[in-house]
């Protein structure tokens, strides 16, 4: 049985499935179910400074995007950080981390852009014997609005700044929690780590509408009329978040900087993919709130058979795998010929591969054989760009199969095995010479 | 209705019962399965379950846009090619049609369910009460349509949408042909023939005489002389005979004659049945009077036919459903006497039958089987009805690609055609492709 232990910054948790900061980890009553399940450790949802507590709205906070049979795809909020006690949440992270020691604890906090606040609500959660904290500089919606959020998390001065007054502040280890509202994640990233934070943990939600309701022309979830953008996640979201989580893995400055993997995790295969590209731990949210807490279950017994069967005893093991694999376009293999192949056994003959290359590609896929209806691709006109795989209904029909010898049919050009990038292309005019 | 002997009886069932048998076979979709069902199609290219239905409905279309929201823009779809889109729904062998070709068939064994989807859609738009299509600027032009089934239906809407005037001359009491008069109860409950009728008609510019039909004072040459065209779709009018001994006996009855009463009874418990019911053939009308006389509370029903389970004109899952529904079907048997006490038929003796180089051949071992009643449904015949006016072949009437008969200004369709396939759909895409070809020859 592969061991899924994890230590993420001197935080420790049976498995690295956390839930992330958000409704689900908003008080002890949620936060014990989700431990009974079996999660390795939560976010608690972000605490704000002590005072009157914050009002949320009291219509619809949540809008989603579905595929076929209303299979959540994407989810967006316009919910706030906590709307409860600042003291009654600490009571409670005190005494379910004194109930389960063996699961991390860690504390998101949002407080205004000052130095006392951060001081006085670190002392606080100090007090709680919670593991961590993490700071949310990610909350796209409302918060920001108040200078918190994204607002700060947009600013990477800022970031640095009170990552720094935080680190000053308390033994606990710092997280910093980015927002991909922002052209280059590796910005704030880079100021996180010179701020001192421990990890960066990513991404926070994206700045989103899910639907303009027709009846009324507003925004959804609609208020009385009105609606504004939330924050957006779920499986939708998975692929800037592993984008972003590879620039932060492979930047020079950022290399090594623990990271928290977050964004439409939905099953253990999402978080090996996460693991893969470098992150020590990672957060699930959207999953939880469609499905429940007990599909941990499937994500802890899912990722340990898949590390049994590769070999890997330990998360690291794998970890950081994938990081160097990911490069720039320039030093992709132009040489690399690949060609689909459609599995005449399992084709279903759908004809959509057909119907999207001829209509919106390459023209590369034929429709009849003989009179009857057969699709098969011609490798004169194939470029391998994947669409019919992308397309096809079933799994494995149409692969992708490498050409390593001969001519490529379309090119007319012979292969060769050899590494060749644009770097180097002919057709390059900044291409480097070689040396004469 | 002639008396029954003794031993066929009405009243076996109370009420409540015969209301449970004859209700909906497949209830129509709700929202939320329609969704969960539309969701699964693929949407594929050069759709197979569209090349397969005799009418070519545009299949993906209709589905894609019930996923999106629009049944009733999935309706207009379904009506643009067939009008009696409807009554298809419910009684076109799905199994044997468009979703035998579904890819989801070859994929997992589970067709999307094209003809449940069809339903939801078309019942949407039908109980609008408000028709879907709007008629061209008249032209002028007259049409006679002899016959009000679902060829002459389907004809006489697509004409009239074209501003051509229409009559229909009908020989029952009420247009509607076999929908009305000869498809199992069960599979077009609360009066959907008739109100599915009314909403072709709806269109507006046709109109229906009825008890009018060749014999019966109609003749074509008169038809000819005052009308512009004229359309045949008249169906079927002989019944095949058994061949058997003593077939005229008392308890020997036409299944689709006893099918068009059970479909004009008001009240079920009223209509006679045997306690052992034997019907002979091997095609839907087998099944549907099988089916129909077990609901009605016969207690054995067996059906009789004279070759294999695959020979059956009636599909499997017809088949299936029959025994299902505790139909007995016995196979490779063929009548040779009908066995009598008196006038009164007490059953049928059979021979056990082999095929031997294409032929069936008695193997020398017969059975004895007892029976009140016992059905025919051993296919109809056709009886030409013009008086030798036009080309046969076959005994049915010959036509070309665009439906016309060797007159000139004669068209014709349905089951009274050569070369059919004896199904609601088939004759709906007669009757359609000949009115298409009757406007070009019309406005030329």
């Amino acid at each position: 049985m592969a061991d899924l232990r994890t230590n993420f910054v001197g935080v420790k948790s049976p498995n690295p499935f956390w839930l992330a900061s958000a409704p689900p980890t908003d008080k002890e009553y949620n936060v014990v179910r989700a431990f009974q399940a079996g999660w390795g450790g939560v976010v608690w949802k972000t605490l704000g400074e002590e005072g009157p507590p914050i009002v949320n709205v009291n219509g619809p906070r949540y809008g989603a995007i579905h595929g076929a049979d209303r299979r959540l795809l994407g989810l967006n909020n316009i919910e706030l950080i906590t709307d409860r006690p600042l003291q009654i949440n600490l009571q409670e992270i005190k005494k379910v981390k004194r109930e389960w020691p063996d699961r991390a604890m860690v504390v998101s906090l949002m407080v205004p852009c000052e130095e006392l606040p951060w001081k006085k609500i670190l002392a606080a959660v100090e007090e709680t014997g919670a593991d961590a904290v993490e700071l949310n500089f990610g909350c796209p919606h409302g918060m920001s609005e108040r200078g918190m959020g994204s607002a700060v998390g947009q600013v990477p001065e800022y970031i640095e700044m009170v990552a720094r007054w935080c680190k000053q502040h308390t033994r606990m280890p710092v997280i910093v929690k980015l927002t991909p509202n922002i052209t280059d994640i590796r910005h704030p990233a880079r100021a996180a780590k010179r701020g001192g934070a421990d990890a960066v943990s990513l991404i926070n939600t994206i700045n989103s509408i899910t639907h303009i309701d027709l009846d009324n022309f507003a925004p959804m979830p609609t208020i009385d009329g009105k609606g504004s953008h939330g924050g957006y996640c779920g499986p939708a979201v998975k692929p800037i978040a592993l984008s972003m989580t590879s620039e932060i893995a492979r930047d020079k400055e950022t290399a090594g900087l623990p990271i928290s993997g977050i964004g439409g995790i939905t099953n253990w295969r999402d978080a090996a993919e996460f693991i893969a590209l470098s992150c020590g731990s990672v957060q699930v949210c959207t999953a939880a709130m469609t499905y429940g807490f007990k599909i941990v279950e499937e994500m802890t017994t899912g990722l340990s058979r898949w590390m049994d069967e590769k070999g890997y005893a330990t998360l690291g093991d794998f970890r950081g795998r994938a990081v160097g694999n990911v490069t720039d376009w320039q030093y992709l293999n132009l040489n690399y010929v690949t060609k689909a192949r459609i599995d005449q056994d399992l084709c279903i003959k759908c004809g959509r591969c057909y119907a999207v290359c001829e209509d919106t590609s390459h023209q590369a896929i034929s429709q009849s054989k003989n009179g009857k209806r057969h699709f098969e691709v011609l490798d004169n006109e194939c470029v391998a760009c994947n669409l019919c795989i992308e397309v096809c209904p079933v799994q494995d029909c149409i692969t992708m199969v490498q050409q390593t010898t001969g001519t490529d049919a379309r090119t007319g050009r012979k292969i060769s095995r050899d590494y060749a990038n644009w770097t180097t292309h002919p057709n390059n005019p900044m291409a480097l010479k070689a040396a004469e | 209705m002639a008396a029954r002997a003794e031993g066929i009886a009405g009243k076996r069932l109370d009420k409540e019962q015969y209301a449970e048998n004859f209700a909906d076979l497949h209830p129509r979709f709700t929202d939320h399965e329609a969704l969960v069902e539309a969701d699964r199609c693929y949407f594929c290219y050069d759709a197979p379950c569209m090349t397969a239905c005799p009418t070519s409905i545009n299949i993906p279309m209709f589905i894609r846009q019930i996923s999106t929201g629009h049944p009733k823009n999935a309706a207009k779809t379904i009506f643009d090619q067939n009008i009696l889109g409807g009554m298809c729904a419910r009684v076109c062998p799905t199994e044997t049609l468009c979703e035998e070709v579904c890819v989801r068939e070859t994929a997992e064994g589970k067709p999307i369910k094209i003809g449940q989807l069809q339903r939801y859609a078309t019942d949407e738009l039908m109980k609008e009460k408000k028709h879907p299509f709007t008629r061209a600027k008249s032209t002028g032009k007259k049409v006679a349509v002899v016959g009000g089934g679902p060829a002459g239906l389907a004809c006489a809407h697509r004409l009239s949408m074209h501003g051509h005037d229409v009559t229909i001359f009908e020989a029952r009491k009420k247009a509607g042909g076999l929908n009305e008069f000869g498809i199992a109860a069960y599979k077009t409950v609360d009066d959907f023939a008739a109100k599915e009728v009314e909403f072709v008609l709806s269109i507006g510019g046709i109109s229906v005489k009825t008890g009018k039909a060749f014999g019966k004072g109609l003749k074509l040459k008169d038809l000819q002389r005052d009308f512009n065209a004229v359309f045949l779709g008249m169906g079927l009018q002989g019944v095949n005979a058994l061949g058997a001994i003593h077939e005229d006996a008392d308890g020997i009855e036409d299944a689709v004659n006893y099918i068009a009463e059970l479909r004009q009874a008001k009240d079920l418990s009223k209509l006679p049945v045997g306690r052992r019911v034997l019907v002979v053939g091997g095609g839907m009308t087998a099944i549907d009077i099988a089916i129909q006389s077990k609901l009605l509370g016969a207690e054995d029903v067996t059906i009789l036919y004279r070759r294999g389970p695959e020979h059956m004109k009636a599909s499997a899952y017809e088949q299936e459903l029959a025994q299902t529904k505790g139909v007995k079907i016995k196979h490779w048997l063929q009548p040779r006497k009908v066995l009598t006490k008196g006038k009164k038929a007490i059953g049928l003796k059979c021979d056990y039958v082999k095929e031997v180089k294409g032929k069936l051949v008695p193997t020398g071992e017969s059975t004895d089987l007892g029976a009140e009643m016992i059905f025919k449904a051993i296919g109809q015949t056709a009886i030409d009805v013009t008086g030798g006016a036009l080309a046969l072949s076959g005994g049915r009437i010959k036509i070309d690609a665009e439906k016309r008969t060797s007159v000139k200004g004669i068209w014709a369709g349905g089951d009274c055609v050569a070369g059919g396939q004896d199904l609601t759909v088939a004759a709906v895409d007669d009757g359609r492709r000949a009115a298409e070809s009757m406007h070009a020859y019309l406005t030329s």
